[in-house]
């Protein structure tokens, strides 16, 4: 992460920060400034939102089903790591 | 290279119910069932309960092959580095101690077992990648030179339309390899920071990074309109 020196951040360099954000891996002064750039700028804090409501929607996004065989494949391999032991 | 399933193309069952996204929250909820769920059938699964061992198997085989898709890059391969996978379950259950969910444990497991495999080289640089966000979407101030529309109120009729529950599954098994490790173990399955460094041998700053690009790639697929597939 680069270091920043000006005291308020720009828009490119807040987008950039937004998972470091969300993680809690900002330094205090860091975490300060995006907050406040995200306070003042209508674009980031939509952004910000947005990238909210993907981390969110994706967290219901369900694996395919097993299709039967494979869990028949399984439950032999089971069966006989089971009768081994 | 990268790797569709056929399974992408087909679309999505009902996905956003009970446990819908919830906007404020930066953890979304997992997909999967409970520890205590998993402590009961893993003791079923140690005195030798066949259903216990279904019941497993059905709850995470569906993930675990998803992940390891991501992380050898063939359905095949990654059929056989799961089904190892299970076996290194039952053989390593006595060792299992619990310190961890059962579900860091089996994704490691399935990570060691891939790594194994050995099946692909990957490239661990990301240095020269572009940024996460297109730099023409800025201005020469770095402000953004377009307004960034905010979705609409009712995002819930956006966002449960299948086309966009499509187009994102379809998004997340087009991003490259490692974005798409490390965006399934953290977003889909819920798994900490911590734990999906652990499970891919990576440090947080690569984990962070690799997240951030997945979520820009993924956010920008809802941003755009979808056709209806």
């Amino acid at each position: 992460m680069p270091v920043l020196r000006r005291p308020d951040l720009i828009c490119r360099e807040a987008v950039a920060l937004v998972t470091d954000y969300l993680d809690g891996s900002l330094s205090r002064r860091d975490r300060r400034r995006f907050e406040s750039h995200i306070r003042n700028c209508r674009n980031c804090s939509t952004y910000l939102a947005q990238i909210r409501q993907t981390i969110a929607l994706t967290g219901t996004v369900e694996a395919d089903d097993l299709p039967p065989k494979a869990q028949d494949e399984l439950v032999e391999l089971y069966r006989r790591w089971r009768s081994d032991r | 290279m990268t790797f569709v399933a056929l399974e992408a193309l087909v679309p999505f069952p009902a996905l956003v119910g009970a446990n819908g996204p919830d906007r404020r929250s930066p953890r979304p909820p997992s997909t999967l069932a409970g520890v205590e769920g998993d402590a009961e059938l893993l003791a079923g699964l140690r005195n030798g309960d066949e259903d216990a061992f279904i019941a497993l198997v059905r709850r995470y085989q569906p993930p675990l092959l998803r992940f390891a898709e991501s992380l050898v890059g063939s359905r095949a391969v990654a059929e056989e580095v799961v089904q190892d996978t299970w076996m290194g379950v039952v053989r390593g259950l006595d060792n299992f101690e619990g310190r961890s969910a059962f579900k860091t444990w089996l994704f490691r497991i399935l990570a060691n077992r891939a790594r194994t495999a050995a099946v692909r080289e990957q490239s661990h640089s990301h240095a020269e990648l572009p940024p996460a966000v297109d730099a023409d979407r800025f201005d020469s101030s770095g402000a953004w030179a377009q307004p960034v529309v905010p979705w609409p109120d009712q995002a819930d009729e956006r966002l449960d339309a299948a086309a966009y529950r499509w187009a994102l599954k379809d998004a997340l098994q087009r991003l490259p390899h490692r974005q798409r490790q490390v965006v399934l173990l953290r977003d889909v399955e819920g798994l900490t920071g911590p734990e999906v460094c652990d499970i891919l041998a990576i440090n947080g700053g690569t984990q962070r990074i690799l997240l951030h690009r997945a979520r820009a790639r993924l956010r920008d697929t809802l941003d755009r309109p979808v056709e209806r597939a």
